[in-house]
């Protein structure tokens, strides 16, 4: 859902507020993209590292996500915790995130402070000291997170299960937060392990939007960045996802009220900018389904036939894994089963395999997307998130130019096609919730999540 | 290398402080013929224009038989309006790429509108926008159906440790106060609500007189003052909106322990907070940075999770309300290390009450607040909801202006003494869900 959102127009952007982009590239690889953006006398910093769930292994899952913690743990120069200190007395705000294809780091910061988010990434990029000591508090930590993210959110569990079924092969069946065991039973040797392979300039992308001038964020960066040296990158074999050859199914006990069913088929990821058509179609599908209020899936399913309290729909275009799911989700009434919304949503799905969409569907959709894309200028923060995605992924800035064209090209037809195409039982797979009653008392009907 | 560098910063930001004071923002303020109040600001540098509405309508205002109607009401404005159906008004909202929203808190019903600033798509979207306002047709299938789904949601909720929290903090923090009411309602009090509820809920409650309207982007004042007129014209006439009851202090200390068989326990603890506009306001505020607001940098984050791995969040804030809003901490932890943790958060909270902060803490926590101050302005978004505030609860207009120059005031005896004076920790409330009994 969120990357769908991002691939949008800038092209439609008047010439007034059009921000320009200029990108560089250091000797040591590592790349940098620079929005300038003028509205405010602030700026976004945002460090993306091609290392993410995708490139883990079994029996060391979550280690990509336990790094990024690692990484406000102290430097030679920096000690433990400090990081955060210094941005903080400069007016910073600071956070990082994990997903499956990056791991990203950003500093908001009243413009003139730039700097110090440089110099404090450039270190960290090259000399993390991982402790022992602090690795062993800081792991309790991410088991914490897991417990709040996942152990305790009964549809959280199910999209853990709900991948791992749809995916047998392809790293993205792992969770990026780890498993529990694995989280268990991880070093600090490992940590190092994820970071020596991974942290390098040449694996990195610099994105910076804000009040700036590009030419002087390139100099910045290269008194900052240009010492480092690069690293061999481990081999990135090509890991592929084999063909389903028949429907999957998962059911998850856990705690709750009501059921809840997660339905996914294999489609396309985008992989030639230039030519793939389908993707985009695909996209508009999603938008035909759940791009607003009024869209198939709440129309039909909440407000007429009120089979289910909440649906939704979704597809991810973009992966550096080139693997991607079409989606579907909700939560039935009361009286309604998980087995009956099923039902009532692939009906939905069979719908556009059979008659197609309007005309006047796929104008809706185009004018959402077309309007968000204009209201996302309003967030440096989002713009920055936009074109780390992109080059994370492997695919430049510079296709999010043609993404206007390509989507409005997409015709009814096309929909229809990538639904016939795709949209079919045995490529199908569904996760379901079958809730359980809560007794504090009795530690039996505690959920087993790890046990299908 | 360090060292210095950082000294740098200091007077960087020493240096801000000094400025003179310059508008932040410049806000345009008028009332409409109707007695809404206006905040304008105009900016063209996107083709987007963003709009709000406000009432004192928010959950407080609900009885208590009635807990859920305030919210049940902005809601269903939306979903029907001068013939209208639900799926009429997204249709027409969504082909002109326009977002209808908004909020509803203990005191405030909010209608937010963002659209592009073009004259096709804005006035397709002003035409929806003011028509829920105006004319709400509050239909009774459409309301039964999302009676229905309330209800699930409520019965989910009462399932999860995060919400049982919630409500039982709120319960113990405000006794009768229809703070205490949770803007969701209740099984009974949603299942009995009437259509007829709902249109006397949006008489009693929507009048323009005391409306607060904001507005950001592209369009004149011009443009703003005819949009603002409209938005204004034809609400409700008469409003009889009574002020809320004070907030009453406990008395005594309470601790509320609900069993719940998940891995982690929910652990909340507080006390009635301040005032929007409370003369403790920025001692408090500054102070709970230093607390627990300040992110990784606060001192809660510090001991339960630095040190010792307790935690993946704690927190603790102060939410300014029209009375007394909630000061809460906040925290969750494996079950089997509850006690350790709410030990260490209480020692935590009584040795920064009863000894205060050291000046570098202020320094530190000054240098982000003020330091950081562009950064709560950097897009229209966020000044949107500025004007709001500023609007609602009658704030000065130079309230942003005058911000940063209020924290720089803030001294660590201040901050001792408004902690000291308004959170008595031997009277705090305290409620942990998880465990067995």
């Amino acid at each position: 859902m969120l990357i769908r959102n991002i691939l949008v127009a800038l092209a439609l952007i008047p010439a007034t507020a059009l921000a320009s982009i200029q990108e560089f590239k250091l000797d040591n690889g590592l790349r940098i993209v620079v929005q300038e953006d003028h509205r405010s006398p602030v700026v976004v910093s945002q460090i993306w590292y091609r290392a993410g769930s995708l490139d883990e292994v079994n029996g060391k899952t979550g280690v990509a996500h336990v790094l990024e913690h690692m990484m406000f743990k102290g430097t030679q120069n920096v000690k433990a915790g400090q990081f955060s200190r210094l941005i903080a007395a400069a007016g910073g705000k600071e956070n990082a995130f994990t997903g499956n294809d990056y791991t990203a780091y950003y500093q908001q910061l009243e413009k003139s402070q730039l700097p110090l988010s440089f110099r404090l990434e450039a270190d960290r990029m090259a000399n993390l000291q991982l402790t022992d000591e602090e690795f062993a508090k800081e792991i309790k930590v991410v088991m914490e997170e897991r417990r709040w993210r996942t152990e305790d959110k009964p549809q959280s569990l199910v999209n853990e299960q709900f991948q791992s079924t749809i995916y047998r092969v392809h790293p993205y069946a792992r969770p990026v937060i780890g498993w529990m065991n694995d989280l268990e039973n991880m070093t600090a040797a490992d940590a190092r392990e994820w970071y020596h392979n991974w942290y390098a300039p040449n694996n990195a992308t610099l994105v910076v939007v804000g009040d700036v001038k590009a030419d002087e964020v390139l100099k910045l960066a290269k008194k900052y960045f240009d010492v480092l040296k690069p690293h061999v990158l481990p081999v990135r074999k090509p890991q592929t996802e084999p063909e389903q050859k028949g429907e999957r199914r998962v059911i998850v006990k856990a705690q709750a009220k009501l059921p809840y069913v997660q339905l996914g088929f294999h489609v396309p990821a985008l992989r030639d900018a230039d030519q793939d058509w389908e993707p985009y179609a695909l996209e508009i599908l999603a938008g035909v389904l759940d791009g607003n209020p009024s869209a198939r899936l709440s129309q039909s399913l909440v407000r007429e036939e009120k089979v289910a309290v909440d649906v939704g729909a979704g597809y991810d275009m973009i992966a550096r894994g080139q693997q991607a799911l079409f989606e579907l989700n909700g939560t039935p009434s009361e009286g309604k089963t998980a087995a009956e919304l099923e039902a009532a949503m692939l009906l939905q799905i069979e719908k556009i395999k059979e008659f197609g969409i309007t005309n006047e569907e796929l104008q809706r959709v185009k004018a959402q997307v077309i309007a968000a894309d204009v209201y996302k200028r309003d967030s440096m923060f989002y713009q920055g998130m936009q074109i780390g995605m992109m080059e994370t992924s492997g695919f430049s800035w510079r296709i999010l130019k043609d993404y206007p064209a390509k989507l409005s090209a997409v015709t009814p037809e096309q929909v229809q096609a990538v639904a016939k195409k795709y949209l079919l039982r045995d490529n199908l797979s569904v996760a379901t919730l079958d809730p359980q009653s809560i007794d504090p008392n009795d530690k039996k009907t505690k959920a087993k999540p790890y046990v299908r | 290398m360090y060292a210095s560098s950082l000294f740098k910063y200091i007077l960087v930001v020493l240096f801000l402080w000094n400025m003179p004071a310059q508008a932040a923002v410049n806000i345009q303020h008028w009332q409409t013929t109707t007695g809404a109040e206006v905040y304008f600001v105009e900016n063209h540098d996107l083709p987007i224009i963003d709009l709000s509405i406000n009432f004192a309508a928010g959950s407080a205002h609900d009885k208590k038989t009635k807990s859920g109607l305030a919210s049940i009401t902005r809601y269903l404005m939306t979903l029907g309006a001068a013939g209208f159906s639900d799926e009429a008004i997204s249709k027409r909202i969504a082909d002109v790429g326009a977002i209808i929203g908004g909020e509803l808190d203990a005191d405030r019903a909010s209608f937010k509108l963002r659209t592009l600033s073009n004259a096709r798509e804005r006035e397709q979207a002003l035409d929806i926008y003011i028509k829920i306002l105006q004319q709400p047709d509050f239909p009774e299938v459409v309301l039964s159906r999302e009676k229905a789904r309330i209800i699930a949601g409520l019965k989910e909720a009462a399932t999860q440790p995060e919400s049982i929290a919630s409500r039982a903090f709120m319960t113990a923090l405000y006794g009768d106060h229809p703070y205490a009411l949770d803007s969701s309602g209740e099984l009974e009090t949603v299942s009995a609500i009437k259509r007829e509820d709902l249109q006397k809920f949006y008489q009693d409650h929507y009048a323009a007189n005391g409306a607060v309207i904001a507005l950001i982007g592209d369009l004149s004042r011009d443009e703003a003052a005819k949009a603002a007129e409209r938005i204004a014209s034809r609400l409700p006439a008469a409003s009889t909106i009574s002020a809320l009851p004070s907030v009453i202090y406990p008395d005594k200390a309470n601790e509320q322990r609900i069993p719940h068989p998940a891995s982690q326990s929910h652990i909340l603890l507080g006390y009635p907070g301040v005032k929007r506009g409370d003369a403790d306001y920025f001692p408090l505020y500054v102070g709970n940075y230093i607390l627990g607001g300040g992110g990784f940098v606060s001192r809660l984050t510090e001991e339960v999770r630095e040190k010792r791995g307790l935690a993946y969040s704690v927190y603790s804030f102060f939410m300014p309300l029209a009375e007394l809003g909630p000061f809460q901490i906040g925290l969750q932890t494996k079950t089997d290390q509850v006690d350790t943790a709410l030990k260490l958060v209480r020692e935590t909270l009584d040795k920064f009450i009863n000894n205060g902060i050291t000046e570098a803490e202020l320094n530190s926590a000054k240098q982000n607040i003020i330091g950081g101050f562009p950064l709560r302005l950097d897009s229209n978004g966020k000044i949107l909801d500025y004007l709001a505030v500023i609007g609602f609860y009658k704030l000065p207009l130079t309230y942003l202006d005058d911000f940063s120059a209020k924290v720089n005031q803030v001294t660590s005896a201040s901050i001792k003494e408004a902690f000291k004076r308004r959170i008595k920790t031997d009277k705090l409330i305290t409620v942990i869900v998880g465990g067995s009994q």
